[in-house]
């Protein structure tokens, strides 16, 4: 339950009907705004059908496939390494041994400071000449893999952290060690909460893919855009790009929404982490502290 | 790295850039990001869906395809800014979506015992919002807002990919015509880490001055 609901009594007749006044202009002004829009896009010229016509031939399709097909590509590889190297860097940042702890926590400090295009440019520029030249693919692939690597490590940590105390010494007590604990008892509980947030983590992945734009690899901006280059049609192919960013990530949310409440419905020893972990990925956020 | 060093203007200027974009875009992002906040707390539904469909919307289109929509495709029905601006713009328009939910939810974090006790002492909506549940909310928000921050911060060097003069695209420019790559790189990725660390220390201070000492 959450504060809002219990900050106002429920309205009266006057409150029922300033909010129904309120409520009718918004929806005016909503559609106004619409419309206006709407104006704007006929008055250039852009919702002639001519222009919208391409998008129904199957080849100018099938070009815009071909970019998805790349963007979940570059998205499912992505994934498939960073979700366990980021469980392992987690690990290690809660291992015993100060001197890994120390390397993983710097690790993630560091991918978590530095800004995805500019690791790409250096996988396009600086390291081909030292003799690191990866194909197309691997060079969007590898940055996206090394920055995640420290964003879910951080969602990881979280995760163990809010396990209950009890099972580490539970699975201490019938004479596990440290790895095995961790292996056994601790990580598969955490994985289970973390799903959630683990799958809208995906809507961060597939975002990421789009610098592949950048180095020229075939996902679906870079084949939108060159599109644009023999069509002019650049309102249409970015808003159609748009909205299909927008249904799959959408989908990728509903499946997190999903995982978060059939996980709350059984009893458990934590709560889950919540979903969309991009906001709020640090362990160490406060609990609200109350004057008591 | 002798031209690094003799190109360090051009960098630093490329990190004002930067800097300028990201705390305009988090500035714009937290005016945009509360405002949506508010129209999805009160109780009139037209704005609660207005308010969660723009977060949905906002929270899942990537940034440079909302980048190349204002900046390629907004022209053509008329609507020109400049590259800065746009993508200025841009950032704000996509950082308000995750401040609307780091305020949200850092209103959520306050126990409802708080607000029934506010009411039952007989304080208004408005009072008890802004006497019992905003000053306990306002502690849960910094580390998200603090994240937003950072956010903001590193997706400012996308606007590197749609040719706006920031500290990456300077680095990216010096490689082509200089191939001193490594230095470049080392230099560039310094100062986002300062920006970035110093927004996380910045936090980690208001932090500390809005705990409650006991």
């Amino acid at each position: 339950m959450s504060v809002n609901r219990v900050l106002f009594d429920p309205p009266g007749p006057r409150g029922r009907r300033r909010i129904r006044i309120i409520a009718t202009i918004v929806v005016v002004m909503a559609m106004g705004l619409v419309a206006l829009a709407l104006q704007r896009f006929a008055a250039s010229g852009q919702l002639a059908p001519g222009r919208w016509q391409p998008f129904t031939h199957w080849p100018y399709l099938r070009f815009l496939w071909e970019g998805l097909r790349g963007t979940l590509g570059a998205t499912a590889v992505a994934a498939l390494f960073s979700f366990p190297l980021g469980a392992g860097v987690a690990v290690l940042r809660l291992s015993r041994n100060p001197t890994l702890r120390r390397l993983a926590a710097g690790y993630v400090e560091l991918f978590r400071s530095l800004p995805l295009l500019l690791l790409i440019f250096a996988f396009l520029l600086a390291l081909p000449p030292l003799g690191l030249n990866l194909p197309i693919f691997w060079k969007l692939v590898v940055p996206i893999v090394m920055v995640n690597v420290a964003v879910l490590a951080e969602v990881f940590r979280a995760g163990i952290r809010a396990l209950d105390r009890g099972q580490f010494e539970a699975a201490a007590a019938i004479g596990l060690t440290h790895w095995q604990s961790m292996r056994i008892v601790v990580l598969p509980q955490a994985i289970r909460m973390m799903a959630p947030a683990l799958v809208a983590q995906l809507v961060s992945l597939l975002k990421d893919s789009t610098l592949g734009y950048v180095v020229s690899y075939p996902e679906l901006m870079k084949q939108a855009n060159s599109l644009t280059v023999y069509t002019h049609l650049l309102v249409q192919t970015f808003l159609i790009v748009a909205c299909i960013y927008v249904a799959i990530n959408l989908l990728l949310s509903q499946l997190a929404h999903w995982l978060e409440r059939r996980s709350q419905r059984r009893p458990r020893a934590a709560r889950p982490v919540p979903a969309r972990a991009d906001v709020q990925v640090d362990a160490q956020a406060p609990t609200p502290q109350l004057v008591h | 790295m002798n031209i690094v060093l003799s190109h360090f203007g051009d960098l630093l200027g490329g990190f004002w850039v930067t800097i300028e974009l990201t705390l305009l875009g988090f500035a714009g992002s937290v005016v945009l990001g509360t405002i949506l906040a508010v129209c999805r707390v009160v109780p009139i539904t037209p704005l609660r869906v207005i308010g969660a469909s723009y977060v949905e919307f906002f929270r899942n289109i990537p940034l440079l395809t909302l980048m190349f929509l204002f900046i390629f495709g907004l022209p053509d029905i008329g609507i020109t800014y400049s590259l800065f601006a746009s993508a200025a713009i841009c950032l704000a328009l996509s950082g308000a979506a995750f401040t609307c939910e780091a305020i949200r939810s850092g209103i959520n974090t306050v126990p409802v015992g708080q607000a029934e006790a506010a009411r039952a002492i007989g304080l208004t909506f408005t009072q008890s919002l802004r006497c019992v549940i905003l000053p306990q909310a306002f502690r849960s928000m910094v580390q998200p807002l603090v994240n937003v921050f950072i956010g903001v911060a590193l997706s400012s060097s996308l606007a590197a990919a749609v040719a706006v003069n920031d500290l990456t695209n300077r680095t990216q420019q010096l490689n082509l015509e200089y191939a001193e790559a490594v230095a470049a790189f080392l230099v560039a990725g310094a100062l986002y880490l300062v920006l970035s660390l110093g927004g996380a220390g910045a936090g980690a201070w208001f932090e500390r001055r809005l705990a409650i000492q006991r």
